[in-house]
């Protein structure tokens, strides 16, 4: 079996700029694979192209499969499931009704309420608050939920793009505790981050990405200890990143 | 005025704001996931009126031929698009199911037609056959042109109100009908006459909001509707298609079109272009509402009634000048405590 | 490639107006009597189309109402001229003025009203009005009223209808001459910029709540002297065609043409109207009279051609039309220009600024003084409340408390629009130029408020001078900023990149004191950025001050004299750019924590 996602020289336009430019990456099964970078460097545009949120050239492959034309819906379907950085909630629906509808692609498939029975061991909070309304829960629960929502889609590849974002330090440390424990479940997840250290610790692999491009990858542990890391996101050395 | 006239007027403004209060949920429905004002709602609510009126005079209603048809031209338009998209064996089942669905129906009207079977199944046969028309005018219609602007939406959906008004003539023909009441009894309270018709006007229309509550609140597909009208892109990633929705709320706002019909006929005369005048005023309503609530799109229509009621007595031939004119104030209102993000385009 | 050159000048707007002139001055002459009332009704749906592209298509206000207004033009002179015999043309001055009190009313209400509160308001009064004509005994209820006299030119009386054919085409081509002007002037950029781009508009010192209301009483009066066109050549009226049918068919019309632009109108009112005429005389005889068939064609068309073209038909044809490059802005005399303040002193003081969004406090007592003349960089990592700043110093947003001073005077919660008149000019994060104007005007509309003209002095064009003095202004603006060569480019057409240098020359055009950018850099290529630190290096010499949000730390670094660095709302660091670099705390908030 090969990896799970393959990606080859994509490239997404916004009108005439390029935000991402000729991008290849794989994701192992069951592995952790981290995209890290500064902001604006194309990390969240990418992540919609493979979701068939935003239209782009090059190949993508899940499970084999070429999926680059598919629809959003039909990606869901196949088990691409995308946690985005906005959330995308339901202001006016419950917690409840969320996960429901996560499941929305599974809805013919069993076994349905256990895994709600799993989502809700796994984010004790979310069950406190089951019949609470998606607009009133604080940023820590709202990035639960939607980690939640997406797990209920059963994904094969779980993309989550700035999960810590806006979240205070501790709540983040919770999150990032619960995204390593995903793996064990055999999912293999994409992660996008701007906090680079906090997404290294618990990657097996990563890429960094400056200006749309993949400028450095390697195992996480190695990517950690770079110091050329560092000068991405502070803009030292920039001249020596783009030689590199 | 004394009080019983008072009272007389008020039943009736709550009866006929009963009916618009379905037709503004209809209409905030589909707004709500389609962007689509639906212009033609007054439309559909003829049509089901008048395939009641032919069922229960014996005869096979025009609506088999206009929905046969539309499946046709839907059942087409699925094969081809989808054979565009190299879809060779999914594009004969999409089209056997667009086209098939709907035929089933008109055949089995059309074998009801002559044989007065009882209202009941008069009814859920006009409402299943006008119904099929939602879904049918989404695929044919707006499918291709969903994301235009809103605009572009509104006049296409003005130009659908034209030719179903013109189909609406001819395969209903120019005079006028009016279905049998369900009930012509009546009781006093007092100085009050309370008809029967009226309450079931209100009873029905309370049951089926609440029918409508108890879909978007606890079966899957209503809340896959709510959610794709809370959040577009946040359906899309459940894996909610557009498409699907949007077909799904025009079917729904077809049946309670229809439904309306079904309820005013007996109160009114309806003609083949009675129903825009009628639906303008659900949409004032679902308007008061601002597109987006139920509850206060169900008030505003209440209130939309009642004025439309006591200004008829006071000045019949200024009813029209009175209801559209107080709608000003509140509309203004409206606008004052809504918050409006600037849109592009 | 001469002669494509002056094809291309042929297919101008002006150009396209002229031969219309010419055409419909010669058409009564030769055309059958039948071919010159059609020219009559298409001259007559075209002016008040053209209203509606304006009002609609260009401003972005929708509205169904439009018959009323030609109601009240034909009412008001049907009723003088025949229940008091007053001249038609003063009466079509009576006219005007009720439809201008009217619409200023109607306006003033329904204006307010935003999303689509408004297309429903201009159904209800279109309705209103329209009940009203059929109901009015003096009016002559539903029969109408007959006996209007023909208008009379001196002694020459229009009774025939080619007479009347000349008067109203000469309407019609003064009509989309003057629009055509209006568009291409400082109120039509203004114009043009209602629509999605508001919050732009303001910023540059535009009042959009009141121009509105100046576009809307343009296309009710234009809608009003259409109905008097049409009571002296129908001499008769009665309600039918002031109805919401019709006003909705007027929506067709701009839509179906093309609602963006001049020429639309024509060819929207050109195509129904023929359209409904062709289906009248063909569709009885090809299917029989039993239903109504040509509104079911008719409405076919109208979807199928949305469906295929959603800006309408001009747009589409204007593509196929050759057109000339347009020649080199002229260069003329500067616009006057502020006078810097003295480098050092205190240009902008923020104390203890605070927004909260219900319990969320976004900017939470941040305290901040700019001095003239620095550059200043406002860093931090996503969601730190840089943008919220932002806008508190534009007057997008007021603070909750706190107080944000610009050369000693309170500006917060002040209108965009009034900051903007102080000498704050602004780039936004996610760029808002107008998409469908070029390049040019784009900067131009920066300049709003250092140009005078009207609307009158627009559509008769006595605005040229100043016009000449802005464009020239707009022009070195785009060529200090590196985009000379896309002056005339439709903004849309541009790399996000350098859709940002527009922002930012647009923002010069407005000669500033201080300059907000939000992210100027994102999406520029490596020799793009070094531009830009250049300019803006530039203009720090020439007295300028620069505050920027900026992601990309490498330009930010370089670029900026001081750093201010906010995390969750609060000022964490504040500094030169090398004690910003080695601050833990910076890094920290940068990188994020390492996990335990």
């Amino acid at each position: 079996m090969g990896p799970l996602l393959q990606v080859e020289d994509l490239s997404v336009a916004y009108g005439n700029v390029e935000a991402v430019r000729d991008v290849s990456l794989t994701a192992a099964r069951g592995r952790i694979v981290t995209v890290i970078g500064p902001n604006g460097a194309g990390k969240t545009t990418l992540l919609a192209a493979l979701m068939g949120v935003l239209p782009s050239r090059g190949g993508i492959r899940h499970d084999g499969v070429d999926v680059a034309r598919l629809a959003i819906e039909e990606r869901v379907a196949r088990g691409i499931v995308l946690v985005p950085e906005k959330r995308e909630l339901f202001a006016t629906m419950s917690v409840d009704d969320h996960l429901a509808l996560g499941a929305f692609a599974r809805r013919r498939e069993r076994g349905i309420d256990a895994l709600r029975a799993e989502v809700y061991r796994r984010f004790p909070r979310l069950l406190e608050r089951r019949r609470q309304l998606a607009g009133t829960l604080s940023g820590g629960e709202r990035q639960m939920l939607a980690l939640g929502r997406g797990l209920m889609a059963r994904p094969a590849l779980l993309m989550l793009d700035e999960p810590s974002l806006g979240l205070a330090p501790r709540v983040v440390r919770d999150i990032f505790t619960i995204i390593a424990a995903l793996r064990d479940t055999g999912v293999t997840i994409l992660l996008v981050e701007q906090n680079a250290r906090a997404a290294l610790a618990i990657a097996d692999y990563g890429y960094v990405l400056e200006t749309g491009r993949v400028v450095l990858e390697g195992d996480s542990a190695t990517l950690a200890a770079d110091a050329r890391v560092a000068a991405t996101y502070l803009g030292r050395g920039h001249g020596a990143m783009t030689a590199g | 005025m004394d009080l019983s006239i008072a009272a007389l007027l008020a039943q009736d403004g709550i009866t006929n704001g009963a009916i618009y209060a379905l037709l503004a949920l209809a209409l905030v429905m589909v707004f709500a996931v389609t962007r689509v004002i639906l212009v033609p709602s007054g439309e559909l609510l003829t049509i089901g009126a008048l395939t009641l009126a032919a069922f229960d005079q014996g005869h096979v209603p025009g609506t088999v031929r206009l929905v046969a048809g539309a499946a046709v031209l839907a059942g087409v338009i699925e094969a081809v698009r989808r054979a565009r998209r190299g879809e060779g064996r999914r594009a004969l089942a999409g089209a056997a199911l667009w086209a098939g669905i709907p035929l089933a129906l008109a055949a089995l009207a059309a074998w009801m037609g002559p044989r007065k079977l009882p209202l009941a199944a008069e009814v859920a046969m006009a409402l299943a056959l006008t119904g099929a028309l939602g879904p049918l005018t989404w695929k044919i219609v707006f499918e291709p042109i969903a994301d235009a602007s809103v605009l572009v939406l509104l006049i296409v959906a003005v130009a659908v109100h034209f030719v179903l008004t013109g189909l609406a003539l001819y395969f209903f023909g120019a005079e006028g009908s009016r279905t049998p009441p369900f009930s012509s009894a009546s009781f006093d309270i007092g100085a009050l006459r309370v008809s029967v018709q009226s309450l079931l006007v209100l009873a029905t229309s309370a049951l089926a909001i609440a029918a409508l509550a108890l879909f978007f609140g606890r079966t899957l597909y209503g809340k896959a509707l709510h959610a794709t009208s809370v959040n577009r892109l946040g359906a899309r990633l459940c894996g909610i298609s557009p498409d699907f929705a949007g077909a799904l709320s025009f079917a729904l706002a077809a049946v309670l079109c229809a439904f309306c019909g079904v309820l005013i006929g007996p109160i009114t005369t309806l003609y083949y272009d009675s129903g825009f005048i009628i639906s303008l005023k659900g949409f004032v309503g679902a308007i008061i509402g601002g597109l987006a609530s139920y509850p206060l799109a169900a008030a505003g229509s209440l209130f939309v009634g009642l004025i439309e009621a006591f200004s008829s007595f006071w000045a019949s031939a200024y009813k029209e000048v009175i209801v559209f004119t107080l709608i000003i104030p509140v509309l203004l209102w409206r606008s004052l405590v809504t918050h409006h993000h600037e849109e592009d385009e | 490639m001469r002669s494509g050159a002056g094809l291309g000048r042929l297919c101008s707007t002006p150009a396209i107006i002229a031969f219309i002139a010419i055409a419909m001055a010669l058409l009564p002459l030769i055309a059958p009597p039948f071919w010159v009332t059609l020219a009559n009704y298409i001259g007559l749906y075209t002016i008040v189309a053209l209203g509606l592209v304006l009002l609609t298509g260009v401003a972005g206000q929708t509205s169904f109402g439009q018959a009323a207004f030609v109601g009240l033009g034909a009412y008001t002179s049907a009723w003088l001229s025949t229940a008091h015999g007053v001249s038609p043309w003063i009466a079509l001055a009576a006219g005007l003025a009720l439809t201008f009190v009217v619409a200023l009313a109607l306006g003033f209400i329904t204006l307010r009203m935003r999303g689509h509160f408004l297309p429903l308001a201009t159904i209800a009064w279109g309705l209103s009005i329209f009940f009203l004509f059929g109901n009015l005994e003096f009016l002559g209820g539903h029969t109408g009223m007959a006996g209007i006299p023909a208008l009379s030119i001196g002694t020459i009386e229009l009774k025939d209808e080619r007479r009347m054919c000349w008067l109203i085409w000469l309407v019609v081509v003064a009509a989309l001459w003057t629009m055509h002007n209006v568009l291409d002037s400082r109120q039509g950029r203004a114009i043009r910029a209602l629509k999605g781009r508001l919050e732009m508009a303001e910023a540059f010192g535009v009042d959009g709540a009141r121009l509105k209301i100046v576009v809307f009483v343009y296309a009710a009066l234009l809608a009003c002297i259409s109905g008097w066109l049409y009571a002296h050549l129908q001499r008769f009226v009665n309600p039918t065609p002031f109805g919401i049918n019709q006003g909705i068919e007027y929506l067709f019309m701009a839509v179906v043409g093309g609602a963006g632009s001049v020429l639309g109108a024509l060819v929207g009112a050109t195509i129904i109207t023929l359209l409904k005429q062709y289906l009248q005389d063909a569709l009885p005889a090809l299917l029989g009279t039993s239903g109504n068939f040509e509104i079911v064609v008719f409405g076919l068309i109208v979807i199928v051609l949305l469906q295929r073209t959603r800006d309408g038909l001009w747009p589409w044809i204007d593509r196929l039309l050759p057109h000339a490059k347009p020649p080199p802005v002229p260069d003329a005399a500067p616009l006057a220009a502020r006078v810097q303040p003295a480098a050092a002193s205190t240009l902008l003081e923020v104390r203890a600024a605070r927004k909260a969004f219900g319990g969320l406090v976004a900017v939470n007592d941040l305290t901040f003084a700019l001095a003239c003349g620095e550059i200043v960089g406002l860093i931090g990592p996503n969601g730190a409340g840089k943008t919220t700043t932002f806008a508190l110093l534009s007057g997008a947003l007021a603070p909750t408390s706190g107080d944000v001073r610009f050369r000693g005077h309170s500006i917060a919660g002040a209108a965009p629009y009034r900051i903007a008149a102080r000498g704050i000019g602004r780039t936004f994060q996610h760029v808002k130029l107008v998409p469908r104007m070029s390049v040019l005007d784009n900067v131009a509309l920066g300049a709003h408020l250092r140009g005078r003209a009207g609307f009158l002095r627009a559509a008769l064009r006595l605005d040229r001078r100043e016009e000449a003095r802005v464009r020239a202004e707009a022009a070195r603006a785009l060529a200090r900023c590196g985009l000379a060569e896309f002056v005339h480019a439709e903004a849309q057409n541009l790399a996000l990149g350098q859709q940002r240098i527009v922002e930012i020359a647009r923002a010069l055009a407005a000669d500033p004191v201080l300059l907000l950018l939000d992210e100027p850099a994102a999406g520029l290529r490596f020799h793009e950025k070094e531009a830009l630190a250049a300019l803006l290096r530039s203009l720090r010499a020439g007295g300028m001050t620069v505050l920027l949000v900026e992601h990309d730390m490498a330009f930010v670094m370089g670029l900026a004299d001081r750093l201010i660095v906010m995390d969750f709302g609060e000022k964490l660091a504040e500094g030169v750019p090398a004690a910003i670099q080695s601050d833990p705390a910076v890094l920290e908030a940068y990188l994020g924590g390492a996990p335990t």
